[in-house]
C-alpha cells in the first residue's frame, strides 16, 4: 500500500516537472519569437521610417540631430502634390511619364508574350523550343551589362529622350518572364479544348482571344503586376535614355540632387513616398496573385 | 465559341485524340502555320532588335586586345574586382542564408507570424530608388539618421559610414541584403509550403524533428531550389546597379564600384564608352559557365522565378 503509493507521488512530481519543462521551453521560445519579431520590424522599416521622418521636416529643417518628428509638417507632400518648389515643378509631367511607360510595358509584355506561349505551347510550332531558350537566356543576361550598347543603338536612330526606347528595352527584358509563366500555366488547360474549338471551324486567331485569353486570366494578372512593377521602379535605362526635362521619369528625377549639397531633402523623400505609394498599393491588391506568379509551377525540385 | 469551348469530350477514344494531336504538332497545315509563325514573329522581331543586336555590338565595342591591357592596368577597375568579389560572395550567401533561417521560422503557425511577413517584404515591395536614397541620407556621417540614434540612444558617436571604402562598401552590402532577403524568402518559404505534409508527418513519428528535421528532410528537398536561388540571384546581384550607385555613389573617390557601375562610370562620366563595355565584358567568365548551367536547371527542373 505505502509503496504504491510512494510510486504514485513519485509519478506525479515526475509527471510535473515534465510539465514545467515543457511550459518552461515554450516560455522560451514564445521570448525568441517575440525578439526575432521585434528585430525584423525594425531592420523592415528603418530605412522606411527615416524616409517618412525626413518628409515630415519643415523645410530647412532637415539638418536636425532628432530621431522622432518634433512638429510634423506636411508642407513637402503639399509641395509635391501642387508642384510648389523649383525641384517638382514638372513632378506630374515625370509621373505621368512614368505611368505611360509603365501601362505601354505591361500591354506589350502580355501581347507578345502570350502570343508566342500560345504558338510554342498551345500550336506547338516547329522549333518553338529555340524561341524559348532565346527568352530564357534574356532571362539570365543582366540588363545592366547591355545599357552600353543599347545607348548607342538608341542614339545612332535618334531615339534618344524618346520613351519608346525605354519601352522597347523593358519589354525585351519583362517578355521572357511572360513566356515561362504562360507557358507553364498553359500546361494546366487540356489541349482539348482547342481541338474541340477546331473541330467547331474557330480559327487559331478565334482560339487565341476567344479561349486562350480567357483561360489565362489569372497568369495574366500576375504577369501584368510584374511587368508593370518592373517598369515603374526601372532605373538605368531610362537615366541613360531619358534626361530631357520633358521626357524625365520619376526615378531620374529623384537621382538628380542625390550628391548635391542644396538637396531638399524633404522633398525628395515626401517625392520618394508618393513614387512608392502605387507600387505598395499594387503589391498587397495583388499579393498572393502574384506569388502564385512567381513559384507557378515551379518548386517541383 | 466558348460553348464548344465548355463541351469538352475528355471521353472520346484514345485513337482519334492521338491523331488530332498528331495534326496539330507536326503537320501544322498552311493556313495554320502562318498563324502560329505570325503569333512568335513579334516576340523574335523584339529579341533580335533588342537583345541579340545590342549583345553583338556589345562584342564588338569590347574587341580589342588593347582595351583589356588599358583596363586591367587601372587601378580604379583591380579596387573594381575585389569589390564584385566581396559583393557576390557575402551579399549572395549571408542574405540566401537568412532567407533559408527566415522561411523556416515563417512556417510557424499564428496571425502573428502572417502580419509580420505583411511588415517583412515591405523592403521588397517598395521600389529600390526610394529606399536606396533614404539609406545613402540615413548614412550621412552628420545628419543622418543612424548616427543620431546611435548617438540619442547608446550615446555612441558614429563615423562617416560613407567617407571609408570598407564602410562604404559594407553599407552597399547591407542594403542589398535589407532589399532582396524578403523576396528570397518568400521563395523559399513556398518551396517549403511545397513539401507534402505526409513527408513532414512521417519524419515527426520517425523522430526528425527540430535540426535533424531539417538537416534531413526539408534541406535535401530543398537543396535544388536553394542551389537555382543562389545561382539566379549571384547573376542578378553581379547586374546590379542602382544599389551601388545610389548608396555608395561609387565613392569615396572610385573605392566601392562593382563592375556594373564602373562599366557606366567608363562609359559616361568619362566618355570612354568601349571601356565601359570592356569592364562589362571582363566579367564573362564568371556569367558564361553560370548562364550554361543556369538554362539547363531552368529547362530541366521548370522552377521558375
Amino acid at each position: 500500500m505505502s509503496t504504491i503509493a510512494a510510486d504514485a507521488r513519485l509519478a506525479s512530481s515526475r509527471a510535473l516537472t515534465h510539465t514545467r519543462a515543457v511550459r518552461r521551453r515554450r516560455y522560451l521560445s514564445n521570448a525568441g519569437v517575440l525578439l526575432l519579431s521585434v528585430v525584423l520590424v525594425v531592420w523592415s522599416l528603418a530605412p522606411i521610417y527615416n524616409m517618412v521622418l525626413i518628409s515630415l521636416e519643415p523645410e530647412g529643417d532637415v539638418f536636425t540631430d532628432h530621431i522622432w518628428p518634433r512638429v510634423p509638417s506636411f508642407e513637402s507632400f503639399w509641395g509635391v502634390l501642387t508642384q510648389g518648389h523649383w525641384y517638382l515643378e514638372h513632378f506630374w509631367h515625370q509621373f505621368a511619364n512614368s505611368f505611360f511607360i509603365g501601362a505601354m510595358v505591361t500591354f506589350f509584355a502580355l501581347l507578345f508574350g502570350s502570343m508566342t506561349s500560345f504558338s510554342i505551347g498551345r500550336m506547338r510550332i516547329r522549333h518553338g523550343w529555340l524561341v524559348s531558350n532565346a527568352a530564357l537566356l534574356t532571362y539570365v543576361i543582366p540588363a545592366s551589362f547591355l545599357a552600353i550598347p543599347f545607348y548607342r543603338i538608341m542614339q545612332k536612330y535618334g531615339l534618344a529622350n524618346n520613351p519608346w526606347s525605354v519601352i522597347a528595352a523593358l519589354v525585351a527584358f519583362a517578355t521572357p518572364y511572360a513566356i515561362f509563366v504562360f507557358q507553364e500555366y498553359g500546361r494546366s488547360i487540356p489541349i482539348e479544348v482547342d481541338e474541340s474549338a477546331r473541330i467547331d471551324g474557330a480559327s487559331p486567331f478565334q482560339i487565341y482571344l476567344r479561349i486562350y485569353l480567357p483561360l489565362m486570366a489569372p497568369a495574366l494578372v500576375a504577369v501584368g503586376t510584374y511587368a508593370l512593377l518592373l517598369a515603374w521602379n526601372e532605373f538605368l535605362y531610362q537615366f541613360l535614355l531619358l534626361s530631357s526635362m520633358d521626357s524625365m521619369t520619376v526615378p531620374v528625377a529623384l537621382a538628380q540632387f542625390l550628391n548635391s549639397d542644396q538637396s531638399p531633402w524633404n522633398y525628395m523623400m515626401a517625392t520618394a513616398i508618393v513614387y512608392a505609394l502605387p507600387p505598395i498599393a499594387i503589391y498587397y491588391a495583388f499579393r498572393r496573385r502574384m506569388a502564385a506568379g512567381l513559384t507557378m509551377g515551379g518548386v517541383k525540385g | 465559341m466558348m460553348d464548344s469551348a465548355s463541351v469538352v469530350d475528355v471521353g472520346r477514344p484514345a485513337a482519334r485524340r492521338g491523331t488530332l494531336s498528331h495534326s496539330l504538332r507536326g503537320g501544322l497545315k498552311g493556313g495554320e502555320y502562318t498563324w502560329a509563325l505570325a503569333f512568335v514573329v513579334p516576340y523574335l522581331a523584339v529579341f533580335v532588335t533588342f537583345v541579340a543586336y545590342p549583345v553583338v555590338y556589345g562584342l564588338w565595342m569590347g574587341s580589342e586586345a588593347s582595351l583589356y591591357r588599358e583596363l586591367f592596368a587601372d587601378p580604379i577597375y583591380q579596387t573594381t574586382v575585389v569589390n564584385t568579389i566581396l559583393y557576390l560572395a557575402l551579399g549572395v550567401n549571408v542574405k540566401m542564408f537568412l532567407a533559408l533561417l527566415l522561411s523556416g521560422f515563417f512556417m510557424r503557425p499564428g496571425w502573428w507570424m502572417k502580419a509580420l511577413l505583411l511588415i517583412f517584404v515591405l523592403p521588397w515591395a517598395v521600389p529600390q530608388i526610394s529606399t536606396f536614397i533614404s539609406i545613402h541620407w540615413m548614412l550621412n556621417g552628420e545628419w543622418g539618421f543612424l548616427n543620431n540614434a546611435l548617438y540619442t540612444l547608446f550615446h555612441v558617436e558614429g563615423v562617416h559610414w560613407l567617407n571609408d571604402r570598407w564602410t562604404a562598401l559594407g553599407a552597399v552590402i547591407v542594403s542589398h541584403i535589407w532589399k532582396w532577403t524578403p523576396f528570397w524568402t518568400l521563395i523559399l518559404l513556398a518551396g517549403r509550403m511545397a513539401i507534402p505534409l505526409e513527408i513532414r508527418d512521417t519524419a515527426r513519428v520517425d523522430g526528425a524533428t527540430g535540426v535533424r528535421g531539417f538537416v534531413y528532410i526539408t534541406f535535401p528537398l530543398l537543396a535544388n531550389l536553394y542551389l537555382i536561388s543562389t545561382l539566379l540571384s549571384t547573376i542578378f546581384l553581379l547586374g546590379d546597379f542602382n544599389a551601388v550607385y545610389f548608396v555608395s555613389g561609387g565613392g569615396p573617390a572610385n573605392s566601392t564600384h562593382v563592375l556594373a557601375t564602373l562599366g557606366i562610370r567608363n562609359a559616361f562620366e568619362i566618355a570612354q564608352p568601349r571601356l565601359g563595355v570592356a569592364a562589362v565584358m571582363s566579367a564573362l567568365p564568371l556569367v558564361i559557365p553560370l548562364v550554361i548551367v543556369l538554362m539547363r536547371k531552368l529547362r530541366t527542373t521548370e522552377v521558375q522565378l
